[in-house]
């Protein structure tokens, strides 16, 4: 299917949505994987919910989804694969489903990673979005809850946002579906290259740790040469991160799979 | 790798940790003074805040947690009364003998028949008609609340309740999440981080009564409880002894775990924090299509797959025999002696065996076996037969020449807040757990105290009388 025959369309909303097909849970023979990340309770399930046509289940309570959830959408004639995922504050944290979203985020190596930020407690929620985009560059930033944040006295200035973050900032309200084609459209141009993110990296590494990291980086080349993310992994070597040490000893590390221990199918939640 | 590593962190200095995060935090604090900006008008009143001053407060808290939890149950009670009764009258009165003559038209041989009408599909109509009312009902007012925000405030109430007792305060979130089904319940546990409190919320789990046990008490508290009232305060009365037995778990599932900590898992409380997010009004309708739908249905088909071949074991059980008795009614006479210590007898221990894959079937088994050891031949359609009753009333003239009394009526309430977990539950147990010991004590441990407070009520009930 071609995609730029009618350029004038393309940014209409009323046209994206049209071009969105839910899959459900048939989502074979993708050309993306899409995970969707974010602080507990920002609406990341009401999200896949929106893109999938699925009904994981919703809630008003941190901590409501402790498994992947897996669905699929065709947008545009490509299909994506849409994982839902535990809620998490920091990609430094140790509860099983916090886990289950560091391992995706880090191992699982996404296409897009659409993060799910809570607009009316920005700052708290950008620590995580920080974090994720010192391990990966396909990222784009949801701002929702835009609604509350208004009735709250704030407005979040998507545009410099957007600018200082280096990646594309969309504000929905994804109870009532408010944004979710720009969303849509935005998923899809990061996951084909139309457009190209540039994310904001922390100057704060000092020639030392750079270099420790890089020799780190090196000898993990040797250990386990298939291991995405190994600048993360060194930089928590170095921190004397147990869990990470621990999975060197026992030499886990080598052959993470992320489709264990945790992932339950839709069907049975 | 490892040395190579502490090696090198000697070489940058210790608090490579606190400096990055530092800067995170500094890089987020800019960036998010950058872009928020701040309208003048501060709304003048805010309903969150009024709301959790009141749900959340020191005196009202948990009275309103308690209040909240009998609206609930009364409802789910009140409201499931006629629509099981009209399922019943499709499904068992008329349907049954409708396939029943259908059978035996078709010369289908005696066994067959047997097996798959009067145990296979009467099991299952049962299930459905005395499960799904309560679960249509329940489901979605607990859905509501969910979505409105008041499980965390219900945490937030309980956790110096849970701390007390050296558990975490997540667990009140895990204890509700219970009182749909169990299983769930403890694959909710993962929200705790520590794993000495993660083991306590998966083995006190169980002291929530799950769905596949709320009709077990209804229909009990109803016969026993609300007879001893008069006709217009029934309802009221058999609510409230619902209602006892679940806050008698609630209550149970402290104890239990102030317990563990003294002996079996001692250790430090952690500390966490819980967001309380803003009260959000409930999507009503999505919320009843999602609860249906999903949830009740869900929860329904599990049940029915367990029904079926239920079903054809009790029916075998008590229509082969040895020596001109079932093999139900030789099981029967040789447990009675040991049950009624407990005020229990071998029926119910035997249903409660058979009921093993599922708790909703503890009740329709119970009746059957009463009613092929005594013989009645007034009621349903014949020896073995799995049947619904028209009224409670009728339920009530097969149990009490079955040697039932105020007694075992209390103590079958008691008995099924306090046995084992379901087999789904267990097998959940240990797949969280990775732990044949921790599940055999989540497994056991229940059916240990059942039998302790089932005998106490009994030699008190003696004792009184």
């Amino acid at each position: 299917m071609s995609t730029s025959e009618i350029s004038g369309c393309v940014n209409c909303p009323v046209h994206n949505s049209a071009q969105l097909k839910k899959l459900g849970i048939n989502m074979e023979n993708f050309d993306f994987v899409v995970a969707l990340a974010g602080n507990p309770n920002t609406g990341k399930s009401t999200v896949f919910n929106y893109l999938t046509g699925l009904r994981q289940h919703t809630g008003n309570w941190p901590g409501k989804t402790v498994t992947r959830a897996e669905g699929g959408f065709e947008y545009e004639g490509r299909k994506f694969k849409v994982v839902d995922l535990p809620g998490t504050y920091s990609l430094l944290s140790t509860s099983v489903d916090e886990e289950v979203a560091r391992d995706f985020i880090l191992f699982g190596q996404p296409d897009v990673t659409v993060i799910v930020v809570d607009a009316t407690s920005l700052e708290r929620n950008l620590n995580l979005v920080l974090q994720i985009l010192e391990i990966t560059d396909r990222v784009v930033l949801c701002l929702n809850l835009i609604d509350e944040a208004k009735r709250n006295g704030l407005l979040v200035d998507d545009r410099v946002l957007s600018k200082q973050l280096g990646i594309p900032v969309i504000p929905t309200i994804a109870r009532s579906g408010f944004g979710i084609d720009k969303l849509l459209k935005m998923i899809f141009d990061v996951a084909t290259g139309n457009y190209v993110t540039k994310p904001l990296k922390m100057k704060t590494y000092s020639q030392e740790l750079n270099s420790a990291i890089d020799s780190i980086i090196q000898a993990l080349n040797e250990e386990f040469p298939n291991l995405p993310n190994k600048r993360w992994v060194a930089l928590r070597l170095l921190e004397g991160d147990p869990s990470i040490i621990n999975a060197i000893r026992s030499g886990e590390l080598g052959n993470i799979n992320i489709n264990s221990p945790s992932t339950v199918a839709i069907s049975e939640k | 790798m490892i040395s190579f590593a502490n090696k090198l962190r000697w070489q940058i200095g210790e608090n490579l940790y606190e400096t990055l995060m530092e800067s995170i935090y500094q890089n987020a604090s800019e960036i998010a003074n950058k872009s928020i900006t701040y309208s003048d008008k501060k709304p003048p009143f805010s309903l969150d805040r009024a709301l959790d001053k009141i749900l959340t407060s020191k005196y009202f808290g948990l009275p309103i947690m308690l209040l909240m939890l009998a609206i609930v149950f009364w409802l789910t009670i009140q409201g499931s009364n006629y629509p099981s009764s009209l399922l019943a009258n499709v499904l068992v009165d008329y349907l049954h003998p409708v396939l029943s003559n259908f059978f035996i038209k078709l010369n289908f041989p005696f066994w067959l028949k047997g097996l798959l009408v009067d145990g296979a599909y009467l099991s299952t109509a049962w299930v459905v008609s005395v499960m799904l009312p309560p679960m249509a009902i329940f489901f979605p007012l607990f859905t509501l609340l969910e979505d409105f925000g008041y499980l965390p405030r219900v945490a937030f109430n309980m956790d110096a309740l849970y701390r007390k007792a050296g558990a975490h305060g997540k667990q009140a979130l895990t204890m509700a999440m219970g009182f749909g089904c169990n299983a769930a319940g403890v694959i909710a546990t993962r929200i705790i981080d520590s794993p000495r409190e993660r083991l306590l919320a998966i083995i006190t789990n169980n002291f929530s009564l799950c769905n596949g046990r709320w009709p077990t008490q209804i229909l009990i508290s109803t016969i026993f409880i609300g007879g001893l009232a008069p006709a217009y305060l029934a309802g009221l009365y058999s609510s409230a002894a619902v209602i006892f037995v679940a806050v008698l778990g609630i209550v149970l599932s402290l104890i239990v775990s102030w317990f563990l900590t003294k002996t079996l898992l001692k250790g430090e409380i952690s500390a966490f924090s819980l967001e309380l997010p803003p009260y959000r009004p409930p999507r009503i309708l999505q919320t009843l299509y999602t609860s249906l739908i999903d949830r009740t249905i869900f929860v329904l088909w599990r049940a029915i797959v367990f029904a079926l071949p239920a079903g054809m074991l009790i029916w075998l059980v008590s229509n082969i025999t040895i020596n001109d008795i079932s093999i139900a009614n030789h099981f029967i006479e040789k447990v009675n002696p040991v049950a009624f210590w407990f005020g229990l007898n071998g029926v119910i221990v035997l249903a409660y065996i058979i009921a093993i894959p599922a708790n909703e079937l503890v009740i329709p088994t119970i009746l059957m076996l009463t009613v092929s050891q005594l013989g009645i031949s007034e009621f349903g359609a014949g020896t073995g037969v799995l049947f619904e009753l028209e009224s409670i009333a009728d339920t009530e003239k097969i149990l009490t020449p079955g040697a039932w009394t105020l007694l075992t009526g209390i103590n079958l309430m008691l008995f099924s807040l306090l046995h084992n977990p379901c087999s789904t539950t267990i097998y959940t147990i240990y797949k969280e757990t990775k732990s044949l010991k921790w599940t055999a004590v989540s497994t056991f441990l229940p059916i240990v105290i059942g039998l302790i407070v089932t005998f106490l009520v009994t030699q008190i009930y003696y004792l009184l009388n």
